[in-house]
């Protein structure tokens, strides 16, 4: 605060600090917004459960019935096994994503918050970097203790794979950076289209749905089309050995998060013409 | 100081708010009165920033809403009663609010005590009364210490200790020199609140008055005469600018003469009198009077039962 002088008495409206809406203290409010719902933290935490405790479960069923004779002809990496849950995980992070924005809209707290921010975009962007930063931060560190839980249990079946191996550091922090776009894309389609169980269904479609649906094109479309699909586009960079009919593990995810920012730039345009 | 000029909003081809123009000053409470769907809410989402107008502006202390670079401490409002997310507590809701613009938690503690939200300001909001969530939106209205206060229909769901509440907060924050606007249906509401009037209705402005003047014309002066000589009478009091009615025989009445004048007359031409009554219409009745054709909603049909 600047000097403080006496305030004259005679003024007719006084005014408790003049602050002015920065970028900065938007962040501060969606950061105060985002923890001080309960879904935050339960949602936060069943992504955890399923990251780590699923998936070092899905890690020993694998391996301790792999050598068998009911064995798996496709042997597996140890890095990719203990981090396939992140397929799951996907759900709720991008889910939690869609209802920061959309619960806003269904309860109106879109209105107290756009009158607060009227200038509007600074409240998008906030939400967007806040919930990236938490989603990066939480599902790396589980993406951590799920390779390292799972490589611990893979170790008694002599499988385990070091982080230093090849593409297995780039896969451990892959799934904290492809979960974190996730997470934007949910922000993203929340403020596009308002409502949560529409966002929810488009997000559902877009990341699961229209990618298993790929194995309908004619074979000479799909190498044009498939690979640029955005969850495919972003997976690429979760395989220890880069798959050939797939765009290289870092130009795709740079083009998965092209799609988020792109959709985030189309709900920014949209927040600010469309009436609150 | 909130200044609209031509302010118009359309949804489709439904006009909600039609060609409006008004100037709300500092100091006074200024009601913004008018029918169920006259168009108040929408006015005041567009004071906000919250809906674009159709065509024509609004400007509030000198400039659109959201061109203020504090815009907390320049307007604060009462939209919808519940603008807030249910599943927050009614603390942190004002203080995610307040750290926008740098208000800390101090100012939010004052607030909540100054509207009584002190016991359950850490519950969540989503169990709170339509009373309760009224105080919470007028806390959020006032975090900012605003030098305009706007406030949507915020007797809505208060009990009597709360509507008393309210009128005393109105009247104190124009007397601090506050532009202060606050939307009704109540004309009685907005009699006893404030000291100007904007009525609309249909999204249109029918009238731009002072509250005192409002109830001056509106009070047609009716006087109710009885006698058994009512049209001998008749003949006594009819004149330029006087119309007698006589609803029922041996009763009059009378506009355009007060009681006195009446009764006067009456007396030297040996009239015997019955009854001599001024009637005053109600502010309600005025108003109702004024927005009859522009009421969105007529009840049309009466319970059959009693048509039969």
């Amino acid at each position: 605060m600047s000097t403080t002088t006496a305030t004259p008495p005679a003024a007719p409206v006084t005014k408790a600090q003049p602050g002015k809406v920065t970028q900065l203290r938007v962040l501060n409010s969606e950061w105060i917004k985002l923890r001080t719902l309960r879904s935050t933290p339960i949602t936060l935490l069943v992504a955890v459960v399923i990251m780590v405790g699923l998936g070092m479960l899905i890690t020993w069923a694998h391996a301790s019935h792999g050598g068998g004779p009911n064995g798996h002809s496709d042997p597996v990496n140890g890095a990719e096994l203990s981090l396939a849950l992140y397929f799951l995980a996907q759900l709720a992070i991008g889910v939690l994503g869609v209802l920061i924005v959309s619960g806003e809209y269904s309860t109106g707290m879109i209105r107290a918050s756009l009158s607060a921010v009227p200038k509007r975009l600074p409240v998008l962007w906030a939400k967007a970097l806040v919930y990236a930063a938490v989603v990066l931060v939480l599902m790396t560190a589980a993406s951590l203790a799920a390779f390292y839980g799972g490589q611990a249990i893979l170790s008694s079946y002599g499988e385990a794979v070091k982080i230093s191996d090849p593409g297995a550091a780039r896969v451990v922090f892959g799934t904290g950076l492809y979960l974190t776009v996730v997470g934007v894309l949910g922000v993203g389609l929340g403020a596009l289209i308002r409502n949560g169980a529409g966002a929810i269904a488009t997000l559902v479609g877009l990341l699961i749905i229209v990618p298993g649906l790929s194995h309908l094109l004619p074979s000479s479309w799909s190498p044009h089309i498939v690979p640029y699909l955005p969850s495919n586009a972003g997976g690429a960079l979760l395989n220890v050995v880069p798959d050939s009919t797939l765009m290289s593990p870092w130009s795709g995810f740079a083009l998965f998060v092209g799609y988020a920012v792109a959709l985030l730039l189309i709900a920014g345009v949209l927040l600010k013409r469309r009436d609150a | 100081m909130i200044v609209a000029s031509n302010l118009t909003k359309r949804y489709g081809d439904k006009t909600a708010v039609d060609d409006l123009s008004f100037t709300i000053k500092p100091g006074i409470v200024t009601g913004f009165l008018g029918p169920n769907g006259a168009g108040k809410s929408t006015t005041m989402r567009m004071i906000m920033g919250l809906d674009t107008p159709t065509s024509g502006s609004v400007t509030v202390n000198g400039r659109p809403y959201a061109e203020h670079a504090a815009p907390l401490h320049e307007v604060g409002a009462l939209l919808e009663a519940k603008a807030i997310h249910t599943g927050r507590s009614a603390r942190n809701h004002l203080l995610a609010l307040a750290a926008t613009t740098g208000i800390g938690a101090r100012r939010v503690d004052e607030v909540i005590d100054l509207v009584g939200l002190h016991e359950v300001a850490r519950k969540r909001a989503g169990g709170f009364s339509l009373g309760m969530g009224q105080r919470l939106g007028i806390a959020s209205a006032l975090l900012g210490d605003p030098a305009t206060v706007l406030l949507d229909e915020p007797v809505n769901g208060l009990d009597p200790e709360g509507i008393l509440w309210i009128r005393n907060l109105l009247k104190g924050l124009a007397a601090e020199g506050r532009t202060v606007f606050v939307s009704s249906h109540l004309m009685s509401e907005m009699a006893l609140t404030a000291e100007h009037l904007i009525v609309v209705g249909r999204g249109k402005l029918i009238a731009d008055t002072s509250v005192a003047e409002f109830t001056r014309s509106a009070s047609r002066n009716i006087v109710r005469v009885r006698s058994p000589h009512a049209d001998r009478l008749r003949g006594l009091l009819l004149g330029p600018d006087v119309t007698v009615d006589s609803p029922e025989p041996g009763t009059l009445e009378v506009t355009g003469l007060d009681s006195d004048r009446i009764g006067t007359l009456a007396a030297e031409h040996g009239v015997t009198l019955f009854e001599l009554a001024p009637q005053q219409a109600s502010l309600e009745e005025a108003f109702m009077e004024l927005t009859r054709d522009a009421v969105e909603y007529h009840a049309t049909t009466t319970v059959a039962g009693s048509v039969a």
